[in-house]
Parts: structure tokens; sequence; C-alpha cells
């Protein structure tokens, strides 16, 4: 008896691992229907000249080769619209990590010792929560022309003329259409995604900060480094790993930005040649009249590829350099040790 | 003495400067939001004639403007959003436990090569196929239903992820080997041991789930046509059409409407969601 106990649960244990398979197939069964066919259903319809016009006659799928590519690129708007979403990202991506550094350096800093932590964290962080869409028409009527409230606000000091501002019929020579101007749109749809994304980025940050190990800190403390020295060559290199990951999906979101950039559209606006982005041109392509699919879909591969090599280029830019240093400081300790 | 005095005194100046910034910064937060709920108790005229943080006395009259305004039905599309995010919630919440806990209870061929697939495929943007998804569903006789936007959940990677980073820490094997001991068979272990152990990591993950689920609006912009199916965030959009525009009060009226549950939600919750944001920013 004693001596089949262990082989019986033995025998049981290899029995059991098969289940394994049957918990993970509904995953990869939807996975393989819903995500993997259709993102080749994508490429593959990108070599297709496959639409419906306006009046609902199907043309295609027929073979077209690169057609599609070139058409989006040479005819259509793809590289004005990659511009302006790499632009958009960048103004807000760059004011939002310098923050959120500058804040998480602020909240864990033993030496300052912040209250209220618990309550900035869940303010600043708000409207991270609320719908983009909601936010967007939010900030639409705030800077609405000639009487929104940030005109009336910088008519009420005095910024723009109020005398001339309460007469409706002059208003136009003061009042700031910000919706019909590029740059205008541009830094406001900006503004909402840093102001919508430096909390979360606040509170990654904190939190990678807090991971490092104390004694780290003690130990340079002791050997007379002063708080700043102490943030550029000990907390910084050891959040590198933290800061890649905010990089990336800060990237990998920012190249997919629909919401807010599509409800700052106004009707008509000159403005929409500066403020379209990749994912409102292919909504735009496969949606509004001809619905050209094979377009959509050159389009939206593009988008693919460039995420993809970004995000692969900013991977090895930061582990080549750490890998690069290792090397150093071994090859440094060599020499010593043969000294 | 001194130098220990000055120090201070340096030190209280900093703290002033941050204490400062950070009110400031809660501002920016919560200034958008002030103005969208006190405008949605005023009157047109009101609005147009300046900024103000004293509420009006004419959020009856807009609701009831609101109320009579044709193929606006905000309840209807709370309903319509709720419902889809519920289920999204359900299903991806079940499913990535359910494939986490195969991947780290069972030693089967190709487990490895199974994570390695989720880890890569996590950071593909379901945007990027949304024209093959739409050209399938079509296909499919799917568009204007809500199947496309609920069951893909079940295939959720950053979720598995996730659950799996919980399970690795926080669920002993030992347990379940006297489950199974007993008799107990393994997907009724799942159900009734595993799953309400981690509960803790379910909680957290359900308020991003349904919020992020709640709050897009390109999927279903590309699937839904008619209107009485609209998402919240699509009626919002419907706020900037023209007919809208001659009635700020009600305009404000419907964004305050949309948002005051996220409100109530956020505030509540507030403490598990920044956990949880913290969390899911250190385990990768």
């Amino acid at each position: 008896m004693t001596n089949r106990a262990p082989k019986k649960r033995h025998a049981k244990g290899v029995d059991t691992s098969r289940y394994g398979y049957f918990f993970i197939a509904p995953f990869f069964l939807i996975y393989l229907v819903f995500q993997a066919y259709p993102l080749l259903n994508t490429i593959y319809l990108a070599f297709q000249k496959y639409m419906i016009t306006g009046t609902n006659k199907v043309v295609g799928p027929t073979f077209v080769g690169l057609a599609n590519f070139k058409n989006v690129l040479v005819k259509g708007s793809t590289l004005q619209a990659f511009e302006n979403t790499a632009v958009m990202w960048l103004i807000n991506f760059i004011p939002q990590i310098l923050l959120a550094l500058l804040l998480a350096k602020w909240f864990t800093d033993t030496r300052l010792k912040i209250r209220g932590q618990g309550a900035f964290k869940v303010m600043i962080y708000m409207p991270n929560i609320i719908t983009a869409a909601s936010i967007s028409v939010l900030f639409y009527s705030l800077f609405a022309y000639p009487q929104g409230p940030i005109n009336s606000l910088l008519a009420q000091l005095g910024v723009i003329d109020k005398a001339l501002y309460a007469d409706s019929g002059t208003a136009a020579l003061t009042a700031i259409y910000f919706l019909e101007k590029g740059w205008h749109t541009r830094l406001i749809i900006a503004f909402i995604n840093f102001w919508m994304w430096y909390g979360h980025t606040m509170i990654v940050l904190i939190a990678g900060m807090l991971g490092i190990s104390p004694s780290l800190f003690e130990a340079a403390e002791v050997d007379g480094a002063s708080p700043n020295q102490i943030f550029t060559k000990i907390t910084l290199p050891l959040l590198k790993p933290i800061l890649l990951y905010t990089l990336i999906t800060s990237l990998i979101g920012g190249m997919q930005m629909y919401d807010i950039p599509q409800m700052m559209q106004m009707q008509g606006s000159p403005a929409k040649t500066m403020t379209m982005t990749v994912t409102m041109y292919i909504m735009e392509l496969v949606y509004t009249g001809t619905k050209d699919y094979g377009r959509g879909a050159a389009v939206s591969v593009l988008l693919f590829l460039v995420t993809a090599v970004l995000s692969i280029i900013l991977f090895y830019i930061m582990r080549d350099k750490d890998a690069t240093r290792e090397r150093k400081a071994l090859k440094k300790a060599r020499k010593e040790a043969r000294a | 003495m001194s130098r220990n005095y000055s120090y201070s005194r340096s030190l209280a100046m900093e703290r002033g400067v941050i204490y400062i910034v950070c009110i400031v910064l809660c501002l920016m937060s919560i200034m958008p939001f002030a103005v969208m709920f006190v405008n949605a108790t005023r009157d047109n005229y009101a609005i147009q004639q300046g900024m103000s943080l004293i509420p009006g006395d004419r959020l009856l009259v807009n609701l009831k403007t609101l109320n009579e305004r044709q193929n606006f039905n905000v309840l209807q599309g709370m309903w319509n959003s709720l419902f889809i995010a519920t289920w999204t919630t359900v299903l991806a919440l079940y499913f990535s436990t359910l494939t986490a806990y195969g991947l780290v209870v069972y030693r089967f061929r190709g487990r490895q090569l199974a994570f390695t697939f989720i880890m890569v495929v996590l950071m593909i943007p379901t945007q990027v196929s949304m024209v093959g998804f739409f050209t399938f569903m079509f296909k499919l006789n799917l568009v204007n239903t809500y199947i496309p936007l609920i069951v893909p959940a079940i295939a959720s990677p950053s979720l598995v992820f996730f659950m799996r980073q919980y399970m690795i820490a926080g669920l002993p094997l030992e347990i379940l080997e006297a489950a199974r001991i007993d008799g107990c068979s393994e997907l009724r272990t799942f159900n009734t041991i595993a799953m309400p152990m981690m509960k803790p990591a379910l909680a957290t993950q359900a308020i991003f789930t349904f919020v992020a689920s709640w709050n897009k609006l390109f999927e279903p912009t590309m699937l839904i046509n008619s209107q009485n199916k609209y998402t919240m965030p699509m009626l919002v959009s419907l706020l900037k059409s023209d007919r809208f525009r001659t009635d700020y009060g009600t305009v404000y009226l419907a964004l305050s409407l949309t948002v005051l549950p996220l409100f109530v939600v956020y505030f509540a919750l507030s403490k598990y969601i920044i956990a949880g944001v913290a969390l899911g920013g250190v385990k990768e």
C-alpha cells in the first residue's frame, strides 16, 4: 500500500496535465477567430481592390498588388496623418513624462515627506478614467467660438477686448476661433492627452521608485551624494525598465489616437489637415462615402508596421545601452584586477 | 546651528512650492468638470455671458429640454453601454483567469510556447486589424449586433498576463492538490477554489476592464449603426451636431450625465483604482 501511493499520485499528475489544453483552449479559439484571422484578413485586403460604393455596389475583391499602398502614400493623406499623430503624441508625451518624473521624485523623497499624497493622486489621476469622448466634447464646448467659456474668460481677464466682445457683430474681430486653427487644435488635443495621462504615468513611476531597494539610497547618502546626484545616478538608471514600459505603451497608444482628435473635429474646419490621425484616416476611408476597405487595410498595415518597428527600435536602444555599459564595467573591473 | 536653520527653512520653502504646484494641478483636474456641472444648471444666455462657478437655477428646464430631444436617449445609451461593459467584464475575467490557471497549474507540452505567444500578441493594438475584423463580421452578418463588441473579450492577452503573475505569487498549489485527492473535478476545483482566491485581483481588474469597455468609441462606431443601439460615447459624439449647438445648457447637462456615473464609481473605488494602476506598472 505505502509503496503504491506515490506512484499513483505521480500517475495522476501526468494524467491531469492534459487539462491544461482544455483550460487555454477558449482563449486561443477566440483569439484565432476574432483577432488573428481579422489581422491576416486586413493584410490580405491591403492587396485587394475591395469597396462598397455609395450606391451599395460591391467591387472586388480583386488582387491589385501594391496599388493600394501606392495610392494612400502618394495620393492619400497617409504621410500627413502619420506626421500629425507623431507631432501630437510628442507634444503630449515630453511634458507628460517630465512632470510625472518630477512629481514622482517629490512624492517619494523621504526628506520632504509630502502629506496628502493619497488625495493628490486621486485628483490627478481622475481625468484618466472619464470617457475620452465626453472630455473631448467638453473641451470642444469650452473652446467654442465666439462665446465659449474660454473666450469669455479671456474677455473677463482683458486678454481680448470686452467692449467689442459684447457686441456680437464685431466679436469676430477679437474672440479666438481655436478649433479653426491647425496649431491651436493640435495643442488642445495634445493638452487633453497630457492632462488625462500624466497622473497615470506618475503613479506607475512612483511604484517603480518605491521598488528600488532603500539600502542603495542609504549607501549613496553615506557616501555624501547630493539628492540630485542620487536621482540622476541611482533612481533614473534603475527606473529604466519602467520608463521603457511607459514609453512603449504610450507610443503604441498614441499611434492609435482616435477619440480625442476625432471629437475635436469641427465640420469643414481647415484645422482638419493638421489634426487628422492615422486611425481617423482609416475610419474616413472605410466609413464615409465609398467604403474603401482595400485602402483602409493598406493604411492599417502601414500603421501596424510603423508601430512594430518603433517598439522594436526603442526596445533595442534601451537594451543595448545597458549591455554595453555592463560590458564596459566588466572590462574595467578586469583591468583593475590585473593592475 | 544656523546652517541647520537655513536647511530646514529651504526645506520648508521647497515643500511650500510643491504643495502649491500640487494644488494647482488638482484644480486643473477638476476645473473643466466644475464648469461643465455648473453650466448644466444655467441657460444658454447666461453661459454666453461668461464663465461662472455659481450654479444657476435652470437644471430642471435643461433636463426637460434634453428629454424632448429626438434621438438622444441618455438612459438607453447607458443601458446599452452597461450591457456591453458588464458582459465584456464577466467574460474577460472568467476566461483570462481560466487561461492563466491552465498555464500556471498544468505542465503540458507547449505551455511555454503558449505563454510566449500571449506575450507577443499583447502588444498588437486591436485598431490595426479593425478593417479585416469589420469585413469578416459583415460576412457573418454580425454588424450592428453587440456580439463583436463582447465575445472577443474572451481573449484578453494583457489580462491573462496579469492574472498569471498574480497566480504565481498567490495561488498555493497544495490546496488544489488536496481538492483533487478529495475527488473534486478539475473545472470544479477552478470554479470553487481558485476563482474565489483570485478575488482581490479580479476586483481591481474588473474596474479597469469595465471602464475601458464603457469608454470605447472606435470599435462601436465602426460596428453599430442604428441609433437605438448607440453606446454612451457614441451618443456623446451626437452632442457636437449643430442641432445641439443652439442650446449649450443641454449640451453641458448631457455631458454631465455621461460623466456622473464614472465620477461616482471613481470616487467610491479610487483607493483600489490607484493601487491597481501602481500594480499594473510594476508587474510589467
